[in-house]
């Protein structure tokens, strides 16, 4: 690791306001990223701020939904007994994601910035244009096969590893930030940023913001919702492909679909012309599967991971099946 | 140096005096070392220690002697950061470069050499140690970020001549074969037999909108709630055993047979 200063910040205000002093500077909530990306060189700051000790780490019913504390972390978090029981479709994401180990350590703000697992991202002797901007994509033309179907750019084709912002995606959250001035609340839609031409931006925070909690609207899909995730081993793997299905139902008939896909973009993928499509349709395989084709038709494979397309719109529809079956 | 000559209790010096005779004047001088630690574990997995259960047990137990290790000379580290945690029992003040992991913290400057470093990148679990009552990877946690913390390692589960009951279950149960996760491994599952306890859900957990409740582990849940541990030797059923045993406190039919 490169040498860096630790200072452990005393509240949200001083610990952005250090952040916005040093360009070089980074926020450390659980680390089990950030550390790894330190030792291996592709992240190099002069500067760790220790947010650990901060008290966001609250969760708690509010007027209109749920906030989850930036800093409670991943474990509490998909175990708290409000979760569990009014939106254990963001349970059951974290809970497909990483190992208990670092479930506990991780944090609900530092799990949405995390960064892609895409192997020359990792390799610093390899060019990757969200590494050194300018330097080239190596997975364009390399091993693709874990990388994106969908929203990608000749400028990058990595996804972005998080299950739980899968399903806070699905559960139209939003993040809670706090800037140097003010505080601002950013759609999860705008939160993370398709790779386009600048792939080192793989969110909407400017340096020197802070996330301080995540907020989840009321809902009636906790009786119909399902994380279904299909990866290499059966735990403890990224995603090829996962799908966050949540049904709003008035009997057989589908008010509202909620659907976001992991480990096919630069970001969680909402399934939007599926979500369309069911809208006011029948819960019926005939449906889901329309729906699923629907969206898959949009999907654009690179040399390795053409069966990405076909697994996409089998796990679409297998996830609406379950979240119908409640 | 150690002053008082070893006590060893009659079934630790019969196990010596059979076994390992040529080191027994060696351990009563100057204690029971890693050398000696680890040709037991050599003597556990051939499988001659089945005769000397008790004595064996009692060595596990023991804590390996470590020497104090001195301070590092001021100038060889960079961005100094006085940490004070707790490590197993006892209290450790000390002054580390800020770049210093929990796991190379404990292993290189406190002398436990218990918790093992694997891939050092969080994907292997061998480096998993209890703080403040959660497994976490000491691979990922800047020691740093300890001020004020307890630390649970492997070299802190057996009571004075006691093992902790998952260590025994993983002897009985011939839970590894090299032994370089077994550290990580019996960590994660002492941590784990806690959050079954409290009823933690997992991605195995079927009805998760439900109550908490303590939770008896299925081969399955285990197998989901393990999965940060990785065993190459693939020891796993006997893992399972070993966990599934520890936690019922009933006999767990054992996955091997001596063939004499």
């Amino acid at each position: 690791m490169k040498p860096f200063q630790f200072i452990s910040a005393t509240n949200p205000g001083d610990a952005v306001a250090r952040l916005t002093k040093n360009p070089e500077a980074a926020f450390l909530g659980g680390g089990t990223n950030l550390l790894d990306l330190m030792k291996e060189h592709v992240s190099l700051p002069n500067e760790i701020i220790d947010i650990g000790n901060l008290s966001l780490k609250e969760i708690k019913a509010t007027a209109t939904g749920f906030h989850l504390g930036a800093l409670a972390k991943n474990t509490e978090t998909a175990n708290h007994p409000l979760i569990r029981k009014h939106l254990p479709l963001l349970s059951k994401a974290i809970l497909a994601g990483a190992s208990a180990q670092i479930r506990n350590m991780a944090t609900n703000g530092g799990n949405l910035l995390q960064r892609t697992r895409c192997s020359y991202f990792y390799d610093i002797s390899m060019p990757c244009n969200k590494r050194v901007p300018g330097s080239g994509c190596a997975a364009l033309e390399g091993f693709n096969r874990m990388h994106a179907i969908f929203g990608w750019s000749e400028q990058c084709v990595a996804v972005y590893p998080s299950d739980m912002a899968i399903a806070l995606s699905a559960l139209n959250a939003t993040v809670k930030v706090k800037t140097s001035v003010a505080e601002r609340l950013i759609p999860f839609k705008d939160f993370h940023l398709l790779p386009g031409n600048h792939p080192e931006k793989d969110n909407s925070l400017a340096h020197g913001e802070l996330i301080t909690g995540i907020e989840i609207p009321n809902n009636s899909l906790a009786a119909h919702s399902a994380y279904v995730k299909v990866r290499d081993r059966n735990s403890y793997a990224f995603a090829l492909v996962s799908v966050a299905a949540g049904l709003s139902l008035n009997g057989n008939l589908i008010q509202s679909a909620h659907l976001a896909m992991g480990g096919v973009a630069h970001k969680p993928w909402r399934a939007l012309q599926a979500e369309d499509f069911l809208k006011g349709k029948p819960a019926t395989i005939a449906n889901f599967t329309k729906a699923a084709e629907l969206e898959m038709a949009s999907a654009k494979a690179l040399p390795n991971n053409r069966f990405k397309i076909e697994m996409g719109r089998k796990t679409l529809i297998n996830a609406l099946q379950l979240a119908f079956k409640g | 140096m150690k002053q008082n000559k070893t006590q060893l209790t009659p079934e630790e010096h019969r196990l010596f005096g059979d076994l390992m005779p040529e080191e027994l004047e060696e351990v009563i001088q100057s204690g029971f070392n890693r050398r000696h630690f680890v040709k037991l574990m050599g003597l556990a997995s051939a499988g001659l220690l089945a005769s000397y259960a008790l004595g064996a047990e009692q060595l596990f137990a023991r804590a390996v002697e470590t020497d104090e290790i001195p301070d590092l000379i001021p100038n060889a580290i960079e961005n100094g950061v006085n940490v004070t945690f707790k490590v197993n029992s006892s209290s450790k003040s000390i002054l580390i470069d800020s770049r210093m992991t929990l796991l190379d913290t404990l292993r290189e400057r406190i002398g436990l050499t218990g918790s093992k470093k694997g891939c050092d990148h969080g994907q292997c679990g061998a480096c998993t140690v209890i703080v403040d009552g959660h497994r976490v990877l000491s691979c990922l946690t800047l020691a740093a970020t300890c001020q004020g913390k307890s630390v649970i390692t492997i070299e802190g589960l057996a009571k004075e001549n006691e093992l902790n009951p998952m260590q025994a279950a993983f002897l009985k149960h011939d839970g590894f074969q090299c032994g370089f996760c077994t550290p990580g491994q019996i960590c994660s599952a002492v941590a784990l037999m806690k959050e079954a306890k409290e009823g933690q859900a997992s991605f195995a957990t079927t009805h998760i909108s439900a109550d908490a409740k303590p939770i008896l582990l299925s081969d399955e849940e285990i197998a989901e709630r393990m999965s940060g541990n990785i065993c190459r030797c693939g020891a796993y059923p006997n893992i399972v055993a070993a966990i599934k045993e520890a936690q019922t406190g009933k006999n767990v039919p054992q996955n091997w047979l001596f063939t004499d």
